[in-house]
């Protein structure tokens, strides 16, 4: 079926591996860029700061890294595509192709991570050399689980980002909106600290908010830590839906706004 | 080197580039509330390490304050100057726009690094200060005319040091072209200067005071400011920016013999 919509993903999907391969030495340097989980794990344990939380050295080191995992996997950047193709004139030829735009940028997101996969390990390697007590191998269920709720912590990633990228139909430069949210998203998710060790006045709101959703889950069940699995799936999934049609009705509306630019 | 014709063309460079800047007034509201989120982000979580010891690496709460107050305020320099800058260095090498500058009668390196300007970032320095001047109020910190002076030596040092590392990755675009990657990585490793050194493991340590210097960058101010830097780091931190000034001036001189150009 060259017209059913699986073979046009698995189409865009390849070139946009192809093309990925092509910038490897820049997505290893993206990987490594990402080693900030290390550095907090270093704070932490060398202050014996995880004592009062009751987290062990070793359920602390398997937390930052599968928090590490968890951030390489769900790195987003479609705002900062979206906008300069924006900007360039490039969405007009995508806008008319009977293809949303956005299923392009999603398929060189996954195509990124592929990618990246080898150098995350590598990476990984390099720690376990460092820290060989903290060596650990998830059940197949456990790593099956934590796959789909790494998937979901970039589905509701990519989704914020795609709401906030159709902003630039109205204000031409939404990286800045992406930029403050990325704040948040940085000291909520749980990269820098599991929110575990959150003082009680943060822990009674922040559930109610994606964020702890985005990273500290996921980790918390790929490091074999507390999580509350199937609610924690569940609420993933609800954020989903939920910024899934906010997004369609802002690109909806967005599309109506749209004035080319460029050539 | 005619220093009048310099200050006269930087003064074009800022007029040009705030007429660009003012175009985005909201996105000046917007990052100015990225800024104090993110120094409100830092805050927390050294509250949260604070909350289950009274020291980390030997400074309490009010003493690694004021590494963030510094922080702030560097990263409010990087991000006034070095960042719209370098960001267009692989611009200029991608498209080979380079030669016009090279072309241009006055100094490329200068050309490069101060062409553009954010004004986002000089709130982030107001910011910074703001804190600062709140940990001499909770430090007990007598200020002396002597100590600003140390420490306005020291957070020169500290901004010779970052604009060489920034201008030292970017010159590799001239080989790389594609160097955007790579400043990430100097972003993350240089955000650890939110925390005091002492705080890491020592081999962290000897990692971050020699392959990238962030020690000299933050640490050694905030000592300064409380008067537990010894005479020699501080000469010492001297030394290394001169270093590093001197090293990135002649490294882009070294680079150059290998442009060829682009397109055209």
């Amino acid at each position: 079926m060259k017209n059913s919509s699986i073979y046009k993903f698995s189409t865009l999907f390849k070139t946009q591996y192809a093309n990925m391969l092509e910038y490897r030495a820049e997505i290893a340097l993206w990987a490594i860029s990402g080693v900030i989980p290390f550095f907090m794990l270093n704070i932490w344990t060398n202050n014996g700061l995880n004592e009062s939380i009751n987290i062990s050295n070793v359920m602390l080191s398997r937390y930052f890294l599968s928090a590490f995992f968890v951030r390489q996997f769900s790195v987003v950047w479609v705002v900062f595509t979206f906008e300069e193709d924006a900007l360039l004139g490039r969405v007009s030829p995508y806008i008319i192709q009977p293809l949303h735009p956005f299923i392009r940028y999603f398929a060189q997101h996954i195509a990124e991570q592929i990618t990246r996969f080898p150098f995350a390990l590598f990476i990984a390697l390099f720690f376990f050399i460092f820290n060989p007590q903290s060596l650990w191998v998830p059940s197949f269920l456990t790593i099956i689980i934590s796959l789909v709720s790494v998937f979901f912590s970039f589905l509701i990633q990519f989704l914020m980002q795609s709401i906030i990228a159709s902003f630039c139909f109205w204000t031409e430069k939404a990286s800045s909106i992406e930029k403050l949210l990325f704040i948040p998203t940085l000291f909520l998710s749980g990269l820098l600290a599991p929110v575990s060790s959150f003082p009680p006045y943060v822990k009674s709101w922040i559930y109610l908010t994606p964020f702890p959703y985005l990273i500290d889950f996921p980790a918390n069940i790929l490091s074999g830590n507390q999580a509350n699995i199937s609610e924690g799936i569940l609420i993933q999934f609800f954020w989903i839906v939920l910024f899934f049609s906010i997004f369609m009705k802002t690109w909806k509306a967005g599309t109506k706004k749209f004035t080319a630019m460029g050539l | 080197m005619n220093i009048k014709k310099y200050l006269q063309v930087y003064s074009y460079f800022n007029y040009s580039s705030f007429s660009i800047e003012l175009e985005y007034k909201i996105n000046l509201f917007i990052d100015l509330l990225t800024s104090i989120l993110g120094l409100i982000g830092s805050v927390f979580l050294l509250s949260i390490f604070f909350s289950n010891t009274d020291d980390i690496g030997g400074w309490n709460f009010n003493q690694a304050l004021i590494i963030q107050g510094i922080y702030t305020i560097l990263n409010g320099v990087t991000n006034t100057w070095f960042n719209p800058n370098l960001k267009e260095i692989v611009k200029y090498i991608r498209e080979g726009t380079l030669d016009y500058v090279l072309l241009k009668p006055i100094d490329s390196q200068f050309w490069i690094s101060f062409k553009r300007i954010s004004p986002t970032g000089l709130i982030e320095i107001l910011l910074g200060f703001f804190v600062l001047s709140y940990c001499f109020y909770i430090n007990n910190i007598s200020f002396t005319f002597w100590s600003f002076i140390l420490l306005i030596i020291t957070l020169i040092c500290s901004i010779s040091i970052l604009y060489s590392l920034w201008f030292l990755i970017s010159t590799t675009t001239i080989w790389f072209v594609k160097t955007w990657n790579a400043t990430e990585v100097l972003r993350s490793f240089l955000y650890m200067g939110r925390f005091p050194m002492d705080s890491f493991s020592f081999s962290l340590r000897i990692f971050f005071s020699t392959v990238i210097p962030i020690t000299f960058i933050t640490t050694i101010p905030s000592e300064v400011l409380l008067g537990l830097s010894p005479a020699w780091k501080i000469m010492l931190e001297v030394l290394v920016s001169m270093t590093f000034l001197i090293f990135s001036r002649k490294f882009w001189k070294f680079a150059l013999r290998f442009y060829t150009s682009a397109s055209s």
